[in-house]
């Protein structure tokens, strides 16, 4: 698609979000969506992040608060499974690893940089009951 | 009219096809579109959406992107309204001449604005909708300020908040006035439905938006939506913000159906001071020094006053 400027634009044009047809968009999942350039969907966000959320699927129960509070539609979650992070669209503002109810936490924020593998292999351990409520006042 | 989607558990709901993408320029942590998801999401008819100038219009429609994967449309501060109440018009007339392409499919009507859209700057336009009973939901998503243009206040400000037209300092306190009771103004238009809402509290949300969709009329949904910028919290908090202000009672979750029954739908366990709710906010930052104390006393007899209210309201079913 050629890209216009803004003062190009006839008066009353619409940005299309897809290419083509597609007959019902809520039962259809993103990746069966015929993007378009227009759709934020192909931006990416990931430069804005200091700090990334990793996922350790060991302790993960999916129960999905992290996919109902994610503000940035990051938190892919398929068949009732959370599934991963969609590292695109991300902005790390960390809410997913605040509502996580796990002990440990099964999201973690790191720095933007650390390797996951590395990550995984440091997620810390399960906490003692007298200290695993952590106050959630800040 | 197409069947109810069903929504059990948070499960089922995590099903659902985001019709909201990210990337969206709004700030990490931003309440409102974890609102704008939970009531897209709750229905899976096709969405007709305007919105007003506000934080969400300016930041998922900026060229060359757009956010929405429905038809959506911005016109004037003032006028997501009357946007959608048109388009609703519209359908109907179309409907009535039967020049429908696919008369089978019910779209939902659905506006969103902001709280200066919605307690100022659009106000008229709003009661207008509601007296001329378009089949609407309009969703006011209430930060408490005018965060899109660097924190003034609206009319919506609570009393003692710091903002950028009423900053508080050695002579003041912020702002003075009390937050405008928009629940109470929209219900006494005679609405099928109004009701207060919180996206910490998902499925409260959720079935009140469902409700709206079969309500026939106009519906007015009051979505409060913490602000981590103007509120002045990290943004990881928003919903820990979120369920201070719900758990506190400084935003009541309840509903008021055809402007006369008024139900509380949720009740906190444990309620929760005040003070606990204005200290986690850089805005009510300076209510804690010798010189304005007594504000926080004043908001929590407020905040008790207002639910002592509520629960009588519910009891007497008025």
């Amino acid at each position: 698609m050629e890209k216009k400027g803004w003062d190009e634009f006839e008066i009353g044009a619409m940005l299309r979000t897809f290419d083509g047809a597609v007959t019902d968009i809520a039962t259809t999942l993103p990746e069966n969506r015929p993007y378009s350039q227009s759709s934020s969907f192909t931006a990416s966000v990931a430069d804005w992040r200091i700090e990334k959320p990793l996922f350790n699927k060991d302790y993960c129960i999916d129960c999905q608060f992290c996919w109902v509070y994610c503000p940035d539609m990051s938190i892919i979650a398929r068949d009732k499974k959370m599934i991963g992070i969609d590292f695109d669209h991300c902005k790390g503002c960390g809410i997913c690893v605040e509502v996580c109810p796990t002990n440990p936490k099964s999201l973690l924020m790191f720095p933007e940089q650390k390797d996951e593998e590395n990550a995984l292999a440091e997620w810390p351990k399960k906490e003692k009951k007298d200290q695993a409520e952590e106050p959630k006042e800040d | 009219m197409s069947e109810m989607k069903k929504i059990k558990n948070l499960k089922d709901f995590s099903t659902s096809a985001d019709r909201f993408e990210g990337a969206n320029l709004l700030c990490p942590g931003c309440a409102h579109s974890i609102i704008v998801r939970e009531v897209l999401n709750a229905t899976n008819d096709d969405l007709i959406l305007a919105a007003s100038t506000g934080c969400l219009e300016v930041c998922t429609a900026v060229y060359p992107y757009t956010s929405w994967d429905a038809s959506w449309i911005h016109i004037g501060f003032e006028n997501g309204s009357s946007a959608v109440a048109g388009a609703e018009a519209m359908y109907k007339a179309l409907k009535t001449k039967g020049r429908l392409k696919q008369p089978d499919r019910v779209p939902k009507f659905v506006a969103f604005g902001g709280d200066g859209a919605t307690y100022d700057i659009g106000f008229q336009w709003i009661s207008g909708c509601f007296e001329r009973g378009h089949n609407m939901m309009y969703v006011c998503l209430d930060n408490e300020v005018y965060a899109n243009t660097g924190g003034q206040r609206s009319s919506s400000t609570p009393i003692g908040a710091s903002a950028t037209t009423t900053p508080a300092g050695r002579v003041s306190y912020g702002e003075k006035k009390n937050k405008k009771d928009m629940m109470a103004i929209m219900a006494a238009h005679g609405a099928p439905y109004v009701a207060q809402v919180a996206p910490n509290k998902w499925k409260d949300m959720v079935a009140k938006i469902q409700k709206g969709f079969a309500a026939e009329g106009p519906v007015f949904i009051n979505a409060m939506s913490a602000c981590t910028t103007e509120w002045k919290f990290a943004p990881e908090d928003t919903i820990s913000i979120s369920d201070l202000a719900t758990d506190s009672l400084v935003f009541p979750l309840y509903e008021i159906i055809d402007g006369t029954q008024l139900n509380i739908t949720y009740r906190p366990k444990n309620i929760i001071p005040v003070r606990d709710y204005l200290g986690a906010q850089g805005r009510f930052k300076h209510l804690f020094t010798k010189q304005y104390e007594y504000l926080i006393d004043e908001w929590q007899t407020r905040v008790d006053a207002k639910w002592d209210y509520l629960q009588r309201r519910e009891e007497a079913s008025v």
